[in-house]
């Protein structure tokens, strides 16, 4: 069969069969693979809350058993949603909430956004995990601050990132790190927030409100601090409310 | 790079296409895509930190470079020469998809680690390389067998890298302590030693890739150029 396989129409039709042969066979893998997907997401969530307030490496708890394990520490239906002024959003699934996209979302405005608060027991003490999202250096952080029974303290918390510098700006996952703020209060006696602040001189530990940064990761430091900040406002509003 | 390409081909093909074995064995020495034709440098960097993450790439690799070269090699009196690298490009950016998608799904750590590197695999020298070199002009099974061998010059090489720069960047293997715990300074860290955190860094891997460049040319003399 003797086609010329440099004309225009050859061309063409070459281009189109193979656009349509490619775009539905990777529509296929999309589909098939997007049940996966999705349950992996969840599991994901699922462990990011637990490790605020456990130490899901030595207690063995991984994708394998997430499920289960979130399910003897945490009680979705006790889970909320608040508006940006503390107020709960009634009929709002607190885990079906994603933080990520509404913080991406351009369009969103802070105040439209949704704030999920997970209420998790342990040994008969209460525990309340709050999901803060902002930017690193190179991309998103993320973490999940747990606070104790009094709503103040910071008795756990676990901090992610997308890309930030190894060695540097990732070190804000490790355990040095997330050490340094536990004990901090985010309110004041009369339930007011406090702010956080970031401080390079070292007197973190000594001073309240106040964390030691990453040498090096400054601007990731700073980013936790922005995304700490912002994030834990809200609950400090709903929690003073709660408390009149 | 076309051009490249077009040269490599005109000095390789005799050798090539004589014995299939060779198609496997030459990119794994003598005639390795990163330390030889110098390709798909930026991902050796990126991703050497663990070894863990260097043969999950190496081994996303293979597929996608031995997969590619099988269909364009099995297309290549049907591809229209003006589109060629277009199509060239499709296939690969299809592969490196259904990739990523499975990585997504069956391995979420591995993927998550990885990021953006598996989308970065289509722009891998090394893919295109083969492609417009040995699949358009050879049938789709040396096609196939070069695409493998390639994959596993480029995923040894991978491993190699990233052996020296886990070992002494993070103290671990493939995950497992080698040297005690860092954390709780058991073992080497004990008596005083530290990792060294210049090894988890780019320059490293670019370093770490000099040196073997270095000892393979001089212990082959014949990879040695004349100026």
């Amino acid at each position: 069969m003797a086609v010329n396989r440099d004309s225009n129409g050859y061309t063409f039709f070459f281009a189109i069969i193979l656009v349509v042969v490619v775009g539905s066979s990777l529509a296929m893998i999309a589909g098939w693979t997007k049940p996966y997907q999705t349950r992996n997401g969840e599991v994901k969530k699922q462990l990011d809350i637990l490790s605020a307030m456990l130490d899901i490496d030595s207690l063995g708890i991984n994708r394998k058993n997430a499920e289960e394990e979130f399910v003897k520490y945490v009680d979705l239906k006790d889970a909320i949603v608040l508006d940006a002024n503390g107020n709960i959003k009634e009929g709002e699934k607190a885990f079906d909430v994603d933080i990520r996209k509404e913080f991406k979302d351009k369009k969103l405005k802070t105040k439209d956004r949704n704030y999920p608060l997970f209420v998790a027991t342990k040994e008969g003490k209460t525990f309340y995990i709050i999901p803060v999202i902002g930017k690193g250096l190179w991309g998103p952080i993320w973490g999940n601050i747990c606070l104790g029974e009094d709503k103040q303290t910071i008795v756990g918390a676990s901090f992610g990132h997308k890309g930030e510098t190894p060695g540097l700006g990732a070190e804000i996952s490790q355990k040095f790190f997330i050490d340094r703020w536990l004990g901090e209060k985010i309110s004041d006696e009369n339930g007011e927030f406090m702010k956080f602040e970031i401080v390079k001189d070292g007197s973190g530990k000594l001073k309240p409100s106040k964390v030691d940064g990453i040498t090096g990761g400054t601007i990731t430091s700073k980013g936790v601090e922005e995304m700490a900040n912002r994030g834990l406002s809200v609950y400090v509003t709903y929690f003073k409310n709660l408390k009149q | 790079m076309s051009d490249l390409a077009q040269n490599q081909k005109a000095d390789r093909e005799p050798l090539f296409s004589k014995k299939n074995k060779k198609l496997v064995t030459d990119p794994l020495t003598d005639n390795n895509p990163v330390t030889i034709q110098v390709l798909g440098i930026c991902s050796a960097l990126a991703i050497t930190v663990q070894v863990k993450q260097g043969v999950v790439m190496g081994l996303a690799v293979i597929f996608v470079v031995a997969l590619g070269n099988f269909i364009i090699s099995a297309l290549r009196n049907l591809i229209p020469s003006r589109i060629r690298i277009i199509v060239q490009l499709v296939v690969v950016a299809s592969l490196v998809i259904i990739v990523d998608q499975l990585l997504a799904a069956f391995m979420p750590d591995v993927s998550e680690q990885l990021s953006v590197f598996v989308g970065l695999i289509i722009t891998n020298c090394i893919i295109m390389g083969r492609f417009e070199a040995f699949a358009m002009a050879n049938k789709p099974w040396p096609s196939f067998l070069d695409g493998i061998g390639n994959g596993l010059g480029y995923a040894g090489l991978l491993v190699l890298v990233a052996v020296f720069r886990e070992l002494f960047g993070s103290g671990t293997l493939y995950g497992f302590p080698i040297f005690g715990d860092y954390i709780t300074g058991s073992g080497l860290y004990s008596m005083g030693y530290v990792n060294n955190n210049l090894m988890i860094l780019p320059p490293m891997a670019l370093i770490i890739v000099g040196i073997i460049i270095w000892v393979q040319r001089s212990r082959n003399k014949s990879l040695q150029e004349e100026h």
